[in-house]
């Protein structure tokens, strides 16, 4: 499956690049991750709640970035398990380009499943991967310029009421 | 005689307790045999009181679900169950390494092609999986619930690998799925007869193509399922759930489970469709009776859907470059091809079927001189292929009808003309089509009229007006008319037995070694023993598929049942009529000459006086004589030496194609096929309507889809697409009584699979023809939108472009 698009942010190339890679940035912007993990340089472990259909399923999974060329291009794989529901892999190819209004981003994705998700939700999976591409740029763009406004954090902030139920409201 | 007379000359004063029983004495004369008698079982079946293997219930039953591969193609690293074991109520995690001094690769069963033997499959994966769905692990709790949670608690470690998705990538042999042989080419081999480089070299027209059939299968409405249970003080096990070959099935687990054959039953319960793919030996039936003995309690697995989609054999995915040679006068004088079959990532116990049978058929009912075709069976990271209802016929019989009607446009003939002009005529039967299946005889069609099975259904559809609707429109859609002749081998060797035994008045108890997976048995085997007896069918019950009921079984497979376990019903008949005959000449002190059978009776000959009859002497069974109870039961079996019989049959499909929406209505689909002799109409007539619309779903709707990783993207019925009542109501069949079989005592042939194995040949005809002027022609199935939308842009580029 193939993706691509691309996305004005009303910042400058540096800030945008800084968020694209900034863990507490992402992990607001990605949407249902749960935590994200700096395990290395540009290597980061993840959990990610996700839903293909009629099968949901938490990835643990790691986020490598490569071919980075500051501030203008890099790019993202992510590989990550859903245990019996299946696996994920994917990638992305991000460049910035300075424009009218602010910043270019581009991006090329593919995504690949295996396993419960492919066999009964393959069929769905360009809807969820465009849902999740649009829902991240909303989230990215509003995770930037008003971090502390940030759906990520209200939802940090309930969760630390009841930590036991905060990942589940992430699905929702 | 009436029922009166017997009691009138009863010779135990228990046969005057029968009084309330039937008597089987006949009172009508009539034949049973040919009689649409509607079937016995359908009661149980229609009112919801039907037992499958899932209704069963056992003390303490335990559950077991299959842990499978979520890769095409992986390294298995290591299996981590610790997870799944701390889970209160999971009493065993089963892998590889538990089953290994016991498990062995499951053999074949049938049509053994050369090689094939190297590629079989372990009932659990060891090291590498090959398959989306491959059995890895098996995980067994107190409830189902707790075994599917603890199921996706078992880690497997995979190291995912390239996969092989395609017959060509897997005969390139860069990836290799079993490196311990060094190819992917499970099996390759040429047959052929006659001269067929110089019939090509020396005719007047010849005309290549290359065609294929999708991956596509049978899709039971019940699943698989089996009970296991060990009796560890009896030494003995018990499995439910077990169908179609159950005592080829037993043969296989005793040798696994080292144990002697006697001391394991396989039980057949109430079945909800097979088809060729339910009953086979799986990975399953070895794992489940031995999680039984593992855990010492009696353990249920019940497949589910997502499971059957991608763990009961696929089927019929083949591609074939076909190569015709026709004379001047349209004579066809040669045919050569190239058969490469998907094997999936193991041979399975009957995976020879497929490109063994569909290159047997290649030539189909047509007298052609000059053959040759060279055959490649390949493995691939897809689920492992078996038969599945008409194996290979399908398949051959689409590429050669295919072909035929290209030849035949080419040559500017009627394509029914064509084919008129090249079916084996009557005189030339018996024909010996030649030896084209490895370590398998000649394949001799024995009887039948070829060319009037056409006119038949050439007259029932009125062919020769319809036939000036090809290609026109009408309301905004392209009619079309296709025709696909067949030839199908029936009665499956190499024998069948059959028991009766009478023990209480008024009832015979028939039992085979036959199967049933919802065929009608209990009807149809008790109209036979009906006319075979003159008795009465009421008082005839029919056992079927358990491995207590005879000492040797064979099944149902091969459209066989009517054929081989009909065959040995008539020689128990024939057995039992001698024995009470000579049982009450001994009592009587007469002579085994001057008595004889008739209509449940023992008569004296000179004044037709009846001695005795078989209610009498199952009263004396009843009051203990050891004698009339040797006389009342008898074992025969039957056996056709592997000669096999041969159905003819004609498909023809009148379609509406929408060349906007590239969707088709078929407006009539008509199947006439000569069987012989029918012994029911109504189950026959069903069982044929039946399989011609599970061949038009298969034509135009069922697909396993894989991905380039070898991830099966249709596990449900989402994206797996089945025919429903509503989609092909047209269907109409005839059944011929023309040419009986030679080679088994009722003379019957083989039905039930004949209405499925020219669908896709009449259809892709009906189609190609409605679609002609757009200059589309089908040559790769399904017909799905999709792929006839895709037909119908490429003509229009190809008729716009300079």
């Amino acid at each position: 499956m193939e993706l691509k698009g691309e996305q004005l942010i009303p910042l400058d190339p540096e800030s945008v690049w800084a968020g694209l890679n900034d863990p507490e940035v992402l992990k607001a912007a990605i949407p249902g991750c749960e935590t994200i993990e700096k395990l290395a340089d540009n290597e980061y472990k993840l959990v990610l709640l996700a839903a293909v259909g009629p099968v949901k399923a938490r990835f643990n999974g790691k986020l490598a970035l490569s071919n980075i060329r500051a501030p203008e291009s890099y790019t993202l794989s992510f590989e990550g398990s859903g245990g019996a529901a299946g696996f994920g892999k994917g990638g992305a190819d991000v460049s910035l380009a300075p424009a009218e209004g602010g910043t270019m981003l581009s991006y090329q994705a593919n995504a690949q499943v295996g396993g419960k998700i492919a066999q009964v939700g393959s069929r769905l999976i360009e809807g969820v991967a465009a849902k999740m591409a649009s829902e991240f740029f909303t989230r990215f763009k509003a995770a930037l310029t008003a971090p502390e406004a940030t759906a990520g954090n209200a939802q940090a902030t309930e969760g630390e009421q009841d930590g036991a139920r905060r990942w589940k409201l992430w699905g929702k | 005689m009436g029922k009166s007379e017997l009691h009138l000359h009863a010779l135990d004063a228990r046969a005057e307790q029968a009084e309330h029983l039937e008597s089987t004495v006949a009172s009508d004369t009539a034949p049973m045999i040919g009689r649409a008698v509607l079937r016995r079982e359908d009661a149980r079946f229609l009112t919801g009181t039907g037992c499958y293997v899932d209704d069963l219930k056992r003390p303490n039953l335990a559950h077991a679900v299959v842990v499978r591969s979520a890769f095409g193609h992986a390294e298995i690293r290591g299996i981590d169950a610790s997870a799944a074991l701390a889970l209160p109520g999971v009493l065993a995690v089963l892998t590889f390494d538990d089953i290994a001094g016991h498990a062995l690769p499951i053999p074949q069963r049938v049509c053994p092609l050369p090689g094939l033997e190297r590629f079989l499959q372990m009932p659990l994966a060891h090291r590498r999986a090959r398959y989306v769905g491959e059995p890895v692990a098996v995980v067994i709790a107190n409830d189902r619930y707790l075994a599917e949670d603890a199921a996706e608690l078992v880690y497997v470690d995979y190291d995912p690998l390239d996969a092989v998705v395609d017959v060509h990538a897997s005969l390139a042999d860069k990836v290799i799925l079993h490196a311990e042989q060094g190819t992917n080419v499970a099996s390759h081999y040429t047959v052929g007869r006659g001269e067929p480089d110089a019939a090509f070299a020396n005719a007047h027209y010849t005309r290549k193509e290359v065609f294929r059939v999708h991956r596509h299968s049978a899709v039971p409405l019940e699943t698989r399922g089996l009970v296991a249970e060990w009796d560890a003080g009896a030494g003995h096990m018990q499995v439910w759930g077990a169908s179609k070959v159950l005592f080829a099935n037993r043969a296989i687990l005793a040798s696994m489970l080292k144990l002697d054959e006697k001391c394991i039953d396989l039980i057949e319960v109430d079945v909800g469709g097979g088809f060729g793919v339910r009953g086979d030996f799986y990975p399953e039936d070895f794992l489940i009776p031995f999680a039984a003995m593992k855990v010492g309690r009696p353990v249920k697995w019940i497949e589910d859907r997502r499971e059957h989609l991608m763990a009961t054999n696929h089927s019929r995915e083949m591609e074939c470059e076909l190569d015709i040679a026709v004379a001047a006068d349209g004579t066809i004088v040669g045919l050569r091809g190239h058969l490469m079959a998907d094997m999936g990532a193991y041979v399975r116990t009957n995976g020879g079927v497929g490109p063994g049978k569909g290159t047997q058929f290649l030539q189909g009912p047509y007298r052609i001189p000059n053959v040759s075709f060279e055959v490649h069976a390949l493995l691939t990271n897809k689920t492992p292929v078996g038969t599945y209802r008409g194996p290979g016929r399908y398949e051959s019989t689409f590429f050669r009808e295919r072909l035929l009607d290209i030849a035949a446009s080419d040559l500017g003939i009627d394509p029914a003309e064509f084919r008129l002009k090249n079916l084996i005529p009557p005189e030339a039967m018996p024909y010996d089509a030649g030896a084209l299946v490895p370590m398998m005889g000649p394949t001799i069609y024995d009887t039948g009229d070829y060319p009037a099975v056409l006119r038949r259904a050439l007259d029932e559809m009125d062919y020769q007006r319809l036939r000036t609707l090809g290609g026109k429109e009408v309301d905004g859609r392209l009619h079309g008319i296709g025709i696909g002749c067949f030839v199908e081998s029936t009665g499956g060797g190499p024998s069948e037995n059959a028991r009766i035994e009478i023990r209480t008045p008024g009832q015979v108890d028939l039992f085979i070694g036959s199967s049933s997976a919802g065929q009608g048995h209990e009807t149809v085997m008790a109209q036979i023993l009906a006319d075979e007896l003159a008795i009465p069918m009421d008082a005839i019950r029919v056992f079927h598929g358990s491995t207590t009921y005879l000492t040797r079984g064979f099944g149902a497979y091969h459209s066989r049942s009517v054929v081989m376990a009909g065959g040995a019903i008539v020689l128990a008949a024939e057995a039992l009529r001698r024995q009470v005959v000579a049982h009450v000449a001994a009592s009587t002190g007469q002579t085994v000459e001057s008595l004889r059978y008739e209509r449940g009776a023992i008569c004296r000959i000179a004044d037709g006086q009846a001695l005795a009859s078989l209610d009498t002497l199952a009263a004396q069974v009843a009051a203990g004589s050891r004698a009339a109870a040797e006389a009342l039961s008898i074992e025969a079996s039957f056996s056709n030496d592997n000669q096999l019989t041969y159905t003819a049959g004609v498909q023809i499909a009148h379609v509406a194609v929408d060349h906007e929406t590239a969707t088709v209505e078929v407006l009539r689909l008509l199947t006439v096929e000569d069987i012989g002799r029918v012994v029911n109409p109504a189950v026959v007539h069903g069982q044929t309507i039946g399989a011609a619309v599970q061949g038009m779903g298969g034509t135009f709707l069922d697909e396993f889809v894989y991905d380039e990783t070898g991830q099966l993207l249709t596990g449900s019925f989402a994206d797996y697409l089945l025919p429903t009542s509503t989609d092909f109501p047209n269907v109409e069949a005839i059944t011929l009584e023309n040419a009986r079989s030679p080679s088994n005592p009722l003379g019957v042939k083989g039905a039930g699979e004949g209405g499925i194995i020219a669908t896709g040949a009449a259809l892709s005809n009906a189609v190609s023809n409605a679609l002609s002027s757009l200059g589309v022609s089908v040559r790769d199935l399904p017909l799905s939108p999709n792929n006839l939308a895709r037909l119908i842009r490429e003509a229009r580029a190809r008729s716009t472009s300079p």
